[in-house]
């Protein structure tokens, strides 16, 4: 089925309710769907679960979300930055859980929900703080450790462009975790600059297949 | 043959070695910190590729002036360019590449290394401490060779190559190579050999390190 388009951001994110798991894409700011978040922040929703690389920079996007007290539970990999200054003051206050991930267990956790995968043995993070308590495995003399997928309520997300399939294009290194946020979401939610007709991405380009794309809203060239 | 230099090794000496161990045609993954200077002593000759675990090969010096896009930036953060042949893909595929074992060399800063190779660089255990771990522990372990840079003691003096990590650790036995500026090490066949010593003599230094030193 094609995707819902959505006419403002707002509208995009009127389904997100109370308690729901949600992916954020974005890496710094890049591919960070900051109308996206900020519609999520206008919209109530709270005691939310979020997963994003970082646990938001300075006064925008997802540092509001936690400023807010509107995020339980984040899964990152990186949450203390030089401008986390809300999260850090919500961390210490004990009013946000922290499940601190390796990025790219991170990242393979998200595909693997997207995937079908039900674990994975990994060799990141093994004999480490972030593998106590977890199933291990040696394999051909290497220690791996079990990780389980991390599957989604909802996926907000940055692309470039859609089509009207949902057919995605990102761009440079703004794609980041988009893709696979979206495979890993009962609802994946997309803001792009612009929505093309079917036929303006040439399908060799396409990077999203409009399969995981639930809603896309435009929003006018940022670039 | 371990070789002498009568002066300790600046920042730059450092990059320059660890750039000039670099085989050609190598795809490599620079550490954010030290580890990023060593691209300024590349040469184009190397045909050296940069990895940046954001999802970007082929990733050129840091942007300047109108070369500056938010959307192009590198692992702490940082608008970087890109040069021809670059690609862009997105983070599961960057650390597949990385944990794959696709990658050459990967340099790391960190706050200490055990004789058996054993990194810490991700948290300190410091009470109250909100720990970030990144992608430390990927890059620790994927790489076909795990490259270190660090001051070799620390503000009190003490070896920063130890016989145990007393830090927690970030990856288990995955560092082949340290460059401090007193010296630089090689970790192999479960042994630390010392291939430069640096305004020390190996004496000195192995006085000062609590682990069995070896001459290269």
């Amino acid at each position: 089925m094609a995707p819902r388009i959505a006419t403002s951001a707002a509208d995009a994110v009127a389904q997100i309710t109370d308690g729901s798991t949600v992916l954020i894409g974005g890496f710094g700011n890049a591919g960070q769907p900051m109308e996206l978040i900020d519609a999520l922040m206008q919209c109530g929703a709270t005691d939310l679960t979020v997963v994003n690389n970082n646990a938001g920079q300075a006064d925008a996007g997802l540092a509001l979300l936690i400023k807010e007290r509107r995020v339980k539970k984040i899964i990152c990999s990186f949450p203390r930055q030089s401008d986390s200054w809300h999260f850090d003051e919500a961390y210490r206050a004990g009013e946000i859980e922290l499940e601190l991930v390796p990025q790219g267990n991170l990242a393979e956790r998200i595909r693997a929900a997207g995937a079908g995968i039900g674990g994975f043995f990994t060799p990141t993070g093994y004999g480490t703080l972030l593998a106590e308590g977890k199933e291990t495995r040696i394999i051909d003399g290497r220690g791996y450790v079990l990780e389980s997928p991390i599957h989604a309520d909802f996926a907000l997300i940055k692309a470039l462009r859609a089509d009207t399939h949902g057919n995605l294009v990102y761009r440079k290194t703004a794609r980041n975790f988009g893709p696979i946020m979206a495979t890993a979401a009962a609802q994946a939610i997309v803001q792009v600059d612009e929505v093309v007709p079917v036929g303006g991405i040439d399908p060799e380009n396409v990077i999203t297949p409009g399969i995981y794309v639930d809603t896309v809203v435009a929003l006018g060239g940022s670039n | 043959m371990t070789t002498y230099t009568p002066e300790k090794l600046t920042r730059d000496e450092m990059a320059q070695q660890v750039a000039a161990d670099i085989p050609a045609g190598a795809f490599v993954n620079l550490g954010i910190g030290q580890p990023t200077n060593v691209s300024n002593f590349l040469t184009a000759d190397q045909g050296v590729t940069l990895h940046t675990e954001n999802g970007m090969l082929g990733m050129g010096p840091v942007a300047t002036g109108e070369d500056i896009d938010e959307d192009l930036i590198n692992a702490g953060k940082i608008p970087v360019t890109e040069l021809p042949g670059a690609s862009f893909f997105h983070h599961a595929d960057s650390f597949a590449m990385m944990r794959g074992g696709h990658l050459d060399v990967c340099v790391l800063g960190a706050f200490q290394i055990s004789e058996a190779g054993d990194l810490a660089n991700w948290h300190t255990g410091a009470e109250g401490a909100i720990p970030a771990v990144g992608g430390a522990m990927d890059l620790a372990i994927g790489a076909k060779q795990t490259w270190v840079m660090m001051s070799l003691f620390t503000k009190a003096g003490e070896s920063k190559l130890v016989k145990e990590l007393s830090y927690p650790v970030t990856g288990l036995g995955c560092v082949s190579r340290i460059y401090t500026e007193s010296a630089v090490f090689e970790l192999r066949d479960s042994t630390v050999f010392v291939r430069s010593t640096h305004g020390i003599s190996f004496e000195d230094l192995a006085s000062r390190i609590p682990v069995a030193l070896e001459r290269a």
